[in-house]
C-alpha cells in the first residue's frame, strides 16, 4: 500500500484497532455498517485476543470516503465494538505480513538472494521453478520489497493489511 | 423451576413490564404460542406482521413504552421488516421476537428459512440469534435495555423453534452487563457553559425541536427554555406537539412542506440550537445553502448525529431533556436575559406569520378541500385526542393544520416514509391509550396497504376512527409529477369507488360513512365521534388536483420555497 495522502495533505489511510465482543457476526456487523454507510475499508484483519471474551480487528479505513470522526461514531453504535483506538503512526508500532511467490528458482538469481537478505525475509518454500518467500514488517519496506521482486515475476501474494498496537509510553 | 425456552421468553417478557404484544403465529414460533394462553400479556392477533410491527410504533409512540411484537420465521419475519426499519429511522423502542427454523437446519434452505438476523442487521440497533436456551433471560433484558435507552430503536431477537423447545430452569436475568454500550446521559458542563455564551449573545436565534425531544420527555424542559429566553420554536415533523401551536412563539413545522415562517426564520438565524434533530434532507433543502448566518449548538444523544450533515459550534451529547435543563439552570444562573434584545427578530417573525400563513383555496363550495377536512377534524376534537396518518399529502396536510397542543398526539412515519403505517399504528396507538380518542388521517392509497387491520380491531374491540382524503390517487406522486414530470401522469390514478371504501369498512366491521360535499363534513365527524364501540372510517372525496404548499423543491435551497399560488413573492 502507498503511503497515499488526501486531498488536503493528510494521509488517506488510517488504522483503527477496534476491540470487540467475541460473538457470532460481530465481524458482519462490522462490515455491514461500513457497506452500508458507504465507507471504505482498506483492509481488515481480526483474531482473538489474551481474554476470549475479545477480539481485535485492525481496519485500514479510507477516510476520502467518510470523515474518520464519523467513521469511529458510527462504529461505537455497534453494541458489540467496545473499545475504539485510531493509531497515528507515531504513537503507535504497526506490522504487516506478506507472503509471495515469484516464478524463479532462488539459486539462479544472485540478485533475489541480495533482495532478501537486505529486508530479512524469510524463504519458507522452494521448488525448482518456484520460491515462496514471507517478510513481516511496516508497511513502506514491504511496498518497496513487493517492488524490488516486480523483476521476478510475481505468481502470487497475499499481504494481512496492517495490524497495530499502541507504542510503549516512557513510563511502562 | 423447569420451563421450555418458549416459556423462558414469555416469562422475562413478563419480567420486563410487557402487557401487550402484537403478532401472528406461524410454524417456526408455535412453541412460543402456547405459553402466551397462559400468560398476563395481551397478545392481539393481528392479520400481516407488517400490521403487528406498525402497530407495535403505534403503541411506543402514544406511550413511550417499547411496543412489542411476535412473529414466524421466513415470510413471517421479512413482512415486520418494513416496520423495523421504520422503527430504526424514526428512533422507535421496539422488540421483535421472530421464529427461527430449527438451529440445526439453519444454513440448509429449510422450509420458511430466512437469515433473519442477516437481513435485520442494517435496520435494528441490534439483533440476537439465541443459540442457547439459557440465554434467554440475558438476551430479552438486554434487547429492552438497548431499544429504550440511549437512541430509542428497535432490537429484534431470532429464536429457533428448537430452542424454544429446550428445558431450562428458570432464573432471572441478572445486571445487564454490555462492556460496548454506555449511552451518554447528563451534559458536559462546559458545553452547556459554551451553548449559554452564544445563546445570550443571539439575535436571531431559532430552537429547532426534533423527535429527540418527544423520546426524551422533554415538553415541559423545553417550555422553559423558551420561557427564559423569548427564543422561537420550530418544531420537525417527528417533534409536532412537543411546543403548543397556540404558543405565539411556536413557528410550526420546517422543511420541503414547512411554513414560510419556519423555514425562512432558520435560514436568517444567526443560532439554531438543535435538539434531538438530525438535519434530515427534508429539514435542511441543499444543505450548503442552509441557515447560512447560523452558528449551531447541537444537542443529540448518538454522537454520530453530531456533525454528519452540518459542523456544529457546540456540541451537547447528553439526553435532551436533561440538556435542556441544564441549559435552564446555567441561564438562571447567569441572570435574566434583556428582554428586547429579540423584538426585532420576533416583529419580523410575526409579520412573516401574519403575510404567509398556510392557506388553501376555499374553492366553489362544490369540491371538498382536504385541509378544510383536517381543519374540521381538529374542531371536532379534543386537544388530548392521537392524529396518527400515513405517509404522503395527507400527511402534511394534517402536521400542516392540525393545531397540537401536547406531546405525544402526533404519530406518524417521518424518516422511512412507510406508506400503510396509519391503520395499524393508530391500532397501537388504541391500545397504548384507551382512554383517548384516536384518529388516523389516511390516503386511499395508504388505506390499501393495510387495512385489513380493521379485522383485528373489530375482533379486539379495539375502536378507532379513520379519515380517508380520499382524492383517487396517489396524491404526492401525482403532485411531483405535475410539477416536475410536465403532467405526465405515471401509475398514480387509483379511483374514487374501487375498492368501495365504506363498503369494505362494513365488511371488517366498521362502520363506513361517506362524505362527497363540504357541508357533510362536519356533521359526518361528529357523528364518527360519537360512535365508542366502533371503529369508523370515512370515505372523504376530496379534490385530486389539490396540491401541498409551500413546498422547497427536493434538492434546492430553502430560500427557493415555492409558496401557494395566492401569496405573492415575500420581500426580502
Amino acid at each position: 500500500m502507498s503511503p497515499a495522502t488526501g486531498g488536503n495533505g493528510r494521509p488517506r489511510y488510517h488504522l483503527l484497532s477496534v476491540r470487540v465482543e467475541n460473538r457470532a457476526g460481530v465481524l458482519a456487523r462490522v462490515a455491514g455498517l461500513f457497506a452500508r454507510r458507504g465507507f471504505n475499508i482498506f483492509s481488515l484483519v481480526v483474531a482473538p485476543t489474551q481474554d476470549e471474551r475479545f477480539s481485535r480487528i485492525s481496519i485500514v479505513v479510507d477516510v476520502e470516503s467518510a470523515p474518520l470522526r464519523q467513521i469511529v461514531d458510527q462504529l461505537h453504535k455497534l453494541i458489540n465494538v467496545v473499545e475504539i483506538s485510531e493509531l497515528d503512526p507515531g504513537d503507535a508500532r504497526e506490522a504487516e505480513l506478506l507472503l509471495v511467490t515469484v516464478g524463479v528458482p532462488r539459486s539462479g538469481e544472485p540478485g533475489l538472494v541480495e533482495l532478501i537478505g537486505r529486508f530479512g525475509a524469510q524463504v519458507v518454500e522452494e521448488s525448482p521453478k518456484a520460491t515462496m518467500i514471507m517478510l513481516v514488517g511496516e508497511t513502506g519496506p514491504l511496498d518497496e520489497f513487493e517492488a524490488g521482486l516486480g523483476r521476478y515475476g510475481i505468481l502470487e501474494i497475499q499481504r494481512t493489511g496492517r495490524i497495530g498496537l499502541p507504542t510503549l509510553s516512557p513510563a511502562t | 423451576m423447569e420451563v421450555t425456552g418458549a416459556q423462558a421468553l414469555i416469562k422475562s417478557l413478563e419480567e420486563q413490564g410487557v402487557e401487550v404484544a402484537f403478532g401472528l403465529p406461524g410454524g417456526a414460533i408455535l412453541p412460543v404460542y402456547d405459553p402466551i394462553l397462559d400468560s398476563s400479556i395481551r397478545h392481539i392477533h393481528v392479520r400481516h406482521e407488517q400490521g403487528a410491527g406498525h402497530a407495535a410504533e403505534g403503541y411506543a409512540d402514544a406511550t413511550g413504552r417499547p411496543g412489542v411484537a411476535i412473529v414466524t420465521s421466513g415470510p413471517g419475519a421479512t413482512n415486520i421488516v418494513t416496520p423495523v426499519a421504520d422503527a430504526y429511522m424514526d428512533s422507535v423502542p421496539l422488540v421483535v421476537v421472530a421464529g427461527q427454523v430449527a438451529a440445526g437446519a439453519i444454513g440448509t434452505d429449510a422450509f420458511q428459512e430466512v437469515d433473519t438476523t442477516g437481513v435485520t442487521m442494517g435496520v435494528t440497533k441490534h439483533n440476537y440469534l439465541v443459540k442457547d436456551v439459557a440465554e434467554i433471560p440475558r438476551i430479552v433484558a438486554e434487547a429492552f435495555h438497548i431499544a429504550t435507552t440511549g437512541r430509542p430503536g428497535p432490537v429484534l431477537i431470532d429464536f429457533p423453534k428448537d430452542v424454544a423447545n429446550q428445558r431450562v430452569e428458570w432464573h432471572s436475568a441478572g445486571r445487564v452487563d454490555l462492556p460496548g454500550y454506555s449511552p451518554p446521559a447528563e451534559p458536559d458542563p462546559e458545553a452547556i457553559h459554551r451553548a449559554v455564551e452564544l445563546i445570550r449573545a443571539a439575535r436571531r436565534p431559532v430552537l429547532y425541536v426534533g423527535g429527540g425531544v418527544v423520546k426524551s420527555e422533554g415538553s415541559r424542559a423545553l417550555a422553559a427554555l423558551v420561557e427564559a429566553t423569548g427564543m422561537p420554536v420550530v418544531t420537525t415533523l417527528m417533534a409536532r406537539g412537543i411546543f403548543p401551536d397556540s404558543d405565539p412563539r411556536c413557528l410550526g413545522m420546517p422543511g420541503m412542506h414547512g411554513n414560510y415562517t419556519a423555514v425562512t426564520a432558520m435560514q436568517r438565524s444567526d443560532l439554531l440550537i438543535a435538539l434531538g434533530a438530525r438535519f434530515d434532507d427534508r429539514v435542511t433543502g441543499k444543505v450548503s445553502a442552509f441557515a447560512p448566518e447560523a452558528l449551531v449548538i447541537h444537542v443529540d444523544i448518538d454522537p454520530a448525529e453530531i456533525g454528519k450533515v452540518r459542523r456544529p459550534d457546540v456540541a451537547v451529547v447528553a439526553d435532551c431533556r436533561l440538556a435542556i435543563e441544564a441549559l435552564v439552570e446555567a441561564l438562571a444562573e447567569g441572570g435574566p436575559l434583556e428582554a428586547a434584545r429579540l423584538a426585532p427578530w420576533m416583529g419580523q417573525l410575526a409579520e412573516w406569520q401574519a403575510r404567509f400563513p398556510y392557506t388553501y383555496d376555499a374553492g366553489d363550495g362544490t369540491t371538498i378541500k382536504p385541509q378544510f377536512v383536517v381543519e374540521q377534524l381538529r374542531a371536532a376534537t379534543p386537544d388530548d385526542a392521537i392524529l396518527v396518518s400515513g405517509v404522503g399529502q395527507h400527511q402534511m396536510w394534517a402536521s400542516q393544520f392540525w393545531r397540537f397542543e401536547q406531546p405525544r398526539t402526533w404519530i406518524n412515519s417521518g424518516g422511512l416514509g412507510t406508506m400503510g403505517f396509519g391503520v395499524p399504528a393508530a391500532m397501537g396507538a388504541k391500545v397504548g391509550r384507551p382512554d383517548r380518542m384516536v384518529w388516523a388521517i389516511d390516503g386511499d392509497g395508504c388505506f390499501q396497504m393495510t387495512a385489513q387491520e380493521l379485522v383485528t380491531m373489530s375482533m379486539e374491540h379495539i375502536p378507532v376512527k379513520i379519515a380517508i382524503l380520499n382524492n383517487s390517487y396517489l396524491g404526492m406522486v401525482r403532485q411531483w409529477q405535475h410539477m416536475f414530470y410536465e403532467e405526465r401522469y405515471s401509475s398514480v390514478y387509483l379511483s374514487p369507488d374501487l375498492p368501495d371504501y365504506v363498503g369494505w369498512a362494513e365488511s371488517m366491521g366498521a362502520v363506513g360513512l361517506r362524505v362527497t360535499s363540504p357541508e357533510e363534513v362536519r356533521p359526518a365527524i361528529e357523528k364518527a365521534n360519537e360512535i365508542e364501540d366502533r371503529s369508523v372510517v370515512i370515505d372523504f372525496r376530496t379534490d385530486p388536483a389539490e396540491h401541498v404548499y409551500p413546498i422547497v423543491p427536493a434538492g434546492m435551497s430553502n430560500d427557493d420555497i415555492v409558496l401557494h399560488p395566492s401569496q405573492t413573492e415575500p420581500a426580502q
